[in-house]
């Protein structure tokens, strides 16, 4: 489970570097997720994490740097490898970015377009997700009827049912209260534990932090500032790390 | 930055803009003929488009046919040439008046809602959300929806024209007792192939400069919700432009071919 030199990691970022103009973002950041684990990133809103995730399913492209997945470099990918590639891959957006002109429904069943065969099993695919979020009810509603946690939990849904080995979560608990919060870290864990999924998670919410992660990475000034579990970057001293912990 | 500096930049962004919606239109052309086909989509914006025009271009059409008439009407009854009005009416509606004021409408309505649509779509990361699950954004959003304008605002103007020519014939069947059936054959008469068929193939680049122009500005919106109404706003002013261009080109290569 915990980070093992012996193992590949499922996902390895490399000297990450990434500008916009003159506003460098990513200045060699290095990242490794094992099979089964929870790594969480923290960074300062503006530190570019959302960038850093961006790369790794390519819709930024890196100034340099590699990113594998699965031992798969995905700069060396046509379009097609590409597309396959990241339906390995769940994403859940910072805002949710439910399609605004379609259900439910059609929200969940977009990802699998491009698996004929899963196309064919569509409805029990589309149930099964949403029970997994507890939400069959909501099935023929339209983004705009649901409320900020249920739309959070409907993007969950259609993240996960690919059933990707990886899952990548921007910000999960942005946004909502306290208590919606909470439900939605409660529900990332159990699509874990059923799935055995390993997740990707970006945040400044030191609560989801503590309950979620089994490591730990700073991203501080566009580098992996420091790595290790919750306890250990807590009992930190240096004043870059203490800031997180306030 | 100086004032001095500051017109040349505008120049330079205004062709630096021209420079990337050329790009975007190859980029079209070059998606629109591979597959897969987004039939289904293609349907849903065609209806889209269509239903939610179809009542504005037929009150611009219907007010615009009856202004028209009784404005000419007293010129022309001074001089004594009353019955000109049929084919005066509708050769310059045909030809020119309901083709560009009906691309107008469109472009306030069509490109201004794609703009709009496509960029909260990019602030709010929909169009992200695309990409990764496996389907190209741009083809499923873009090319579906040039195609949608490029079909049916030819039709929005073909009916728009025949609502405005029913509008001139009301007025006429008022004021001098014309009946419809006559006015209409008389409109027929005037109405040649060199009127209707350049006039038509116009509009098939009116629909796609509304459709390319908004896509254009919605998918590469900015961030923010600014960047949004920035994007449906320009859309509109950029389309307008565009559609005079147009019509100015189109007028002169017809000319060459047809000796209009
Ligand atoms: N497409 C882009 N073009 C220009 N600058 C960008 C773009 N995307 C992100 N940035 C900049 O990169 C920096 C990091 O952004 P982001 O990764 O979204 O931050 P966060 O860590 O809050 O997710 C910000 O300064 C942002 O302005
Ligand atoms: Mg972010």
């Amino acid at each position: 489970m915990k980070d093992n030199n012996h193992i590949e990691p499922i996902l390895k970022i490399k000297d990450l570097k990434k500008s916009f103009g003159d506003n460098h973002v990513l200045n060699g950041f290095n990242l490794e997720l094992f099979d089964g684990e929870n790594l969480v990133v923290m960074g300062k809103s503006g530190s570019g994490k959302s960038v850093m995730i961006k790369c790794i399913v390519g819709l930024i492209q890196p100034d340099s740097g590699s990113v594998e997945i699965m031992g798969k470099d995905i700069m060396k990918l046509d379009h097609t490898e590409l597309d396959f590639l990241r339906t390995e891959i769940g994403f859940l957006f910072q805002g949710s970015a439910l399609y605004d002109s379609m259900t439910v429904r059609e929200n969940l069943e977009f990802p699998l377009r491009i698996h004929k065969d899963k196309l064919k099993r569509k409805d029990e695919l589309v149930l099964d997700a949403l029970e997994n979020v507890g939400l069959t009810h909501a099935i023929d509603l339209m983004p705009s009827e649901l409320s900020g946690g249920m739309k959070r939990r409907i993007a969950l849904a259609r993240a996960i049912i690919l059933h990707p080995k990886i899952i990548i979560y921007d910000e999960p608990t942005t946004g909502l209260d306290p208590i919606t919060a909470k439900e939605i870290i409660e529900l990332m864990r159990e699509i874990q534990l059923k799935h055995g999924s390993s997740s990707l998670i970006i945040t400044h919410d030191v609560d989801c932090a503590r309950v979620i992660s089994n490591r730990m990475i700073l991203l501080i000034d566009g580098i992996n500032y420091v790595e290790g579990t919750f306890k250990e970057l807590l009992a930190l001293k240096e004043k870059k790390v203490r800031a997180f912990f306030k | 930055m100086t004032n001095s500096v500051k017109i040349p930049s505008n120049i330079k962004t205004f062709f630096i803009e021209i420079g990337e919606l050329s790009y975007f239109a190859g980029r079209f052309f070059k998606e629109v003929f591979s597959r897969p086909f987004e039939f289904k989509e293609l349907l849903r914006q065609c209806y889209n488009i269509g239903n939610r025009s179809l009542l504005l271009v037929g009150v611009t059409g219907f007010i615009l046919g009856l202004v028209f008439t009784l404005q000419s009407r007293p010129t022309l009854a001074n001089l004594g040439v009353e019955s000109w009005i049929p084919s005066m009416v509708s050769i310059s509606i045909v030809r020119e008046i309901g083709p560009v004021i009906i691309a107008l409408i469109c472009a306030g309505r069509i490109s201004s809602g794609i703009g709009a649509e496509l960029g909260s779509m990019r602030v709010t990361e929909q169009i992200d959300a695309m990409e990764v699950s496996g389907t190209n954004p741009f083809k499923y959003l873009v090319v579906t929806r040039i195609m949608a304008t490029t079909l049916m605002v030819p039709l929005l103007i073909i009916f728009g024209d025949a609502i405005a020519l029913f509008g001139s014939a009301i007025v006429e069947n008022l004021k001098s007792d014309v009946s419809l059936v006559l006015y209409f054959n008389e409109v027929f008469n005037a109405l040649k192939f060199t009127d209707i068929f350049p006039a038509t193939i116009k509009t098939f680049f009116f629909g796609f400069a509304i459709g390319l122009v908004g896509s254009f500005k919605g998918y590469n919106c900015k961030k923010g919700t600014v960047g949004v109404g920035e994007a449906s706003n320009t859309a509109v002013v950029y389309t307008s432009m565009l559609i005079f261009v147009i019509d100015f080109i189109a007028v002169f290569v017809f000319d060459i071919f047809f000796e209009i």
